[in-house]
């Protein structure tokens, strides 16, 4: 039963994003009619249209939304939509930033792994206070989240302007490749592009979630929390607790992935512009393309850098940037249909048991 | 003789499974058609065919004698056969007028016209003595109220034919013999009804003749006049039921569980919902808390365990306190509940059989190990259980249980409770909306909790199950307990004026 859905869920997650390519390819055509094929072509091969280099690119886009897309599916299986990814990942990344600019009294081998901590903690200290008043006001999680985002945006700019600014180009300072996650000569097997251990940390930070919430009693709490709450509290679990702790959870991890995206060594700084991370709401299409499923999380984060890679190609084929957001976005778009193609799927399959001899 | 409906010789099959097998059901205009059978006897797939939303493999349809092909649910309107379902079809923030226009609302350039239908609804109101507001909406109107509007609802598209789906398992004891009354005034106006139960002492109140079904198999039709309710029950379970519980010699314990004073007044309520009870269950009895649906039994429980707050009293286990405990704790310390809600409180419908089995002690030393869970001995654990009360699903210990029957879902919970080996049961409407065969399981099981010397408090909305389950009862009024009367010289009528408030147990008066 159990390998049957597994099954249907990577079934529909496919044809769902055979969907989102063909719509893809129409806009493609409308954009661009005579290179179409060519930039879909390019699309296509995307992580491997430059080789070992392009794969290289599409590890290392892939971490940022792993992260955030592991903390939206983490926080779902306890029944709550942590769109504050956007905040949480924000307030770690200049935790992070900050860690390994000013607290010099560290090792440089020891920083990233403080900045790496020091970011989730952040993290998860900005979505446990809508957590809280969750649990204890019973505050829609949704609105207080959405608060938290523009208040740890606004936060940051102010703190990244009275600590570690650069007036020459009004952001932060950026980390220093001394500094920068340990890269263990990934650089060099890919090529020149920047992958780094982030990329194994995020991956070890899913296989880490999906044994929490598969294996042990705490995830067996947080998941009859988030399916029935009413009767995990007869059963004498803290609905509170899993609320709290879920939530915290969920902040840590889009914190460390505001912290391995800031601390690549790519001269990445944090901007003095007043809008929300788009890594942190590209954690939710990447969380329902997996099915909320940690593992999942793992190959649709790949997949939709897999995507963008690609697209960053087409501008050869003279289409503008913006039309090619315009199709990833499509393209993501759709693909986050898979779980209504797995309704229609099973629908199917249910018709066709109960009129089996028709 | 005219029958209005008849469906002969139906056969239909499933994958793996033959739900009907040459059924045939014949109602005579005029006339309530009891359907009798178990949960999984075919009355629903039988239902589902006269809907339109099956299709015979073999047999006919006959409506007034002539043959007919009911393709969709929509056919079915057209020939004037309406279904009151057991969980209405009602939109909570709509009147009761509106509810009954619904899909066939009268329009004029795009606005609503709502002067005919109301007419029409009181007449029709006034006609069956059915009394509802027209300009109340749903979610203030009782259960009962609501089955109405539903029954308007019939009435108000002109059906002949009328299918009541289990309508009294949401009802209290009043609502039914409202509704019992309603439906013989519906068959004094012509209307013929379908009454699909498996309550036979209902079916002996209102029903002319009854259809009985067993596995999907045709076994009879027969007059209700001239059959026992034991005779029923044996057609439709295949066997002998036992109706009275055979109990045993009585050998009574210490005290178990105590309370004193104990009142409960949440923070939005008007009054106290459960006022100054105090009462003991020692080993080796059963008390039940009889009383009609909504006199403060249900918050008398949560309180007790743990799942709202109390305002004052005084509550022992084992003559240890546990007045301020946590739900855990309490139950730790000995206390099993049976929940009175399944689907809300009992299980978590997503998860598996197994997992459901460990829902109360998944954290003890035998099924976790570092906090990880030993899956190992959960599904053995599931497994023994599975066998021991013989709860059947589809996968065994893998099924999930939302897909399982009502009946085995209630044995999981009672499995998992039993066998949680607490000093104190308590079970709340455990035989709720389960058939004859289920029902004497669980009262088996009570009684056998009984016997092994365990303390059993029994919630229970049933006359008859108050009446042969119980040693002692507690009659619960307005959130007072009002009388403590022994079962075997108390009669049903007397236990009837103490529920209703008019009588007072010696001491217990005001």
């Amino acid at each position: 039963m159990k390998n049957k859905e597994a099954l249907n869920s990577f079934i529909s997650s496919i044809f769902a994003i055979c969907l989102g390519l063909l719509f893809g390819l129409i806009i493609i055509f409308i954009a661009n009619p005579n290179q179409a094929v060519r930039a879909f072509s390019i699309l296509l091969q995307g992580g491997f249209y430059r080789g070992i280099k392009s794969l290289g690119l599409v590890l290392y886009n892939s971490t940022p939304i792993m992260m955030t897309g592991l903390s939206v599916a983490f926080a779902f299986k306890c029944g709550l939509f942590n769109i504050g990814t956007p905040g949480q990942f924000i307030v770690g990344a200049f935790t992070a930033v900050f860690i390994s600019l000013k607290c010099t009294f560290i090792p440089n081998s020891m920083l990233w792994i403080v900045a790496v901590l020091g970011a989730g903690i952040a993290g998860a200290i900005w979505a446990v206070i809508p957590g809280i008043l969750k649990a204890f006001k019973n505050v829609n999680v949704v609105i207080s989240c959405i608060m938290m985002n523009y208040i740890g945006m606004l936060a940051v700019i102010e703190l990244v302007k009275s600590t570690i600014y650069n007036a020459a180009g009004a952001e932060s300072y950026s980390v220093p490749l001394e500094k920068a996650l340990p890269r263990l000569g990934l650089d060099k097997l890919f090529n020149g592009a920047s992958v780094n251990i982030g990329f194994f940390i995020a991956v070890g930070l899913c296989i880490l979630a999906y044994i929490i919430l598969n294996k042990t009693t705490f995830g067996f709490e947080l998941k009859a929390c988030g399916y029935n709450p009413d009767a995990s509290r007869y059963a004498g679990m803290s609905e509170k607790k899993c609320i709290i702790l879920s939530m915290a959870i969920s902040g840590f991890f889009a914190g460390v992935g505001g912290a391995l995206t800031y601390l690549a060594g790519t001269g990445k700084t944090l901007a003095i512009v007043e809008t929300l991370a788009p890594e942190g709401f590209n954690g939710i299409p990447v969380a329902l393309l997996g099915f909320s499923n940690p593992l999942g999380v793992v190959a649709s984060s790949l997949f939709i850098s897999y995507i963008n890679v690609g697209g960053n190609y087409m501008q050869s084929c003279n289409i503008a940037v913006e039309i090619i957001d315009i199709i990833i976005a499509s393209i993501i778009y759709f693909s986050s249909f898979a779980l209504v193609i797995k309704q229609i799927m099973n629908k199917r399959r249910s018709r066709k048991l109960v009129g089996g001899k028709e | 003789m005219e029958y209005a409906i008849e469906m002969l010789n139906i056969t239909k099959d499933f994958p793996g499974i033959r739900a009907n097998d040459n059924i045939t059901l014949q109602l005579k205009k005029g006339e309530i058609h009891a359907l009798l059978g178990e949960n999984g006897a075919g009355k629903s797939t039988l239902m589902s065919i006269l809907f339109g939303l099956y299709q015979p493999d073999q047999g006919e349809i006959k409506i007034n004698g002539k043959a007919v092909k009911i393709s969709d649910p929509n056919d079915a309107n057209r020939y004037a056969i309406g279904m009151v379902h057991q969980h209405f079809k009602l939109v909570h923030n709509f009147t009761v007028l509106e509810n009954i226009i619904l899909g066939v609302e009268e329009t004029s350039k795009g606005l609503l016209k709502k002067d005919k239908a109301r007419n029409k609804l009181l007449e029709l109101s006034k006609q069956y003595h059915l009394n509802v507001d027209p300009d109340a909406l749903i979610s203030d109107i009782t259960v009962g109220m609501q089955q109405r509007v539903e029954i308007l609802k019939m009435l108000y598209r002109e059906n002949e034919v009328l299918i009541f789906d289990e309508p009294t398992a949401v009802l209290t004891p009043q609502e039914i013999e409202e509704l019992m009354h309603i439906m013989k005034n519906l068959i004094k106006e012509g209307k013929s009804i379908i009454f699909i139960t498996h309550k036979l002492n209902e079916i002996k109140a209102v029903a002319d003749r009854c259809t009985v079904l067993r596995k999907g198999k045709y076994i009879d039709t027969v007059n209700v006049k001239d059959v026992t309710t034991e005779q029923m029950s044996e057609m439709m379970v295949g066997r002998k039921v036992n109706f009275v519980v055979e109990k045993g010699e009585q050998h009574l314990k210490d005290v178990i569980l105590n309370v004193e004073g104990l009142t409960v007044k949440p923070k939005h309520a008007h009054k106290e919902l459960v006022h100054d009870v105090s009462f003991n269950v020692k080993g080796g009895e059963i008390v039940c808390i009889a009383g009609i649906d909504g006199n403060g039994q249900s918050e008398l429980v949560y309180a007790l365990s743990g799942m709202m707050p109390i305002h004052q009293g005084k509550i022992t286990l084992n003559n240890k306190e546990v007045t301020h405990m946590g739900i855990r704790e309490r139950s730790l310390a000995g206390m099993a509940h049976i929940p009175e809600d399944r689907h809300k409180h009992g299980l978590i419908l997503d998860y598996t059989l197994a997992q459901n089995l460990i829902l109360k002690n998944y954290f003890d030393q035998k099924h976790q190990h570092l906090g990880f869970i030993k899956f190992d001995v959960m599904n053995d654990d599931a497994k023994r259980l599975i066998e021991k009360f013989d709860i059947r699903s589809g996968q065994q210990e893998k099924s999930i249980v939302r897909g399982m029957s009502g009946g085995n879902q209630q044995k999981a919970i009672i499995a998992r409770e039993i066998d949680s080996n607490s000093d104190l049961l308590i079970a709340v409407q455990p035989t709720r909306g389960l058939d004859v065969g289920a029902i004497e399981y669980i009262h088996k099981q009570l009684v056998e909790q009984r016997n092994a010397g365990k303390a059993v408090l029994l919630v229970s909305l049933e006359l008859d199950e108050v009446m042969n389950v119980s040693d002692r009862i507690l009659v619960m009024y307005e959130g007072e307990i009002v009388a403590d009367l022994d079962p075997a010289v108390t009669t049903e009528q007397e236990l009837g004026l103490y529920m209703a408030g008019s009588k007072r147990g010696a001491g217990y008066e005001k």
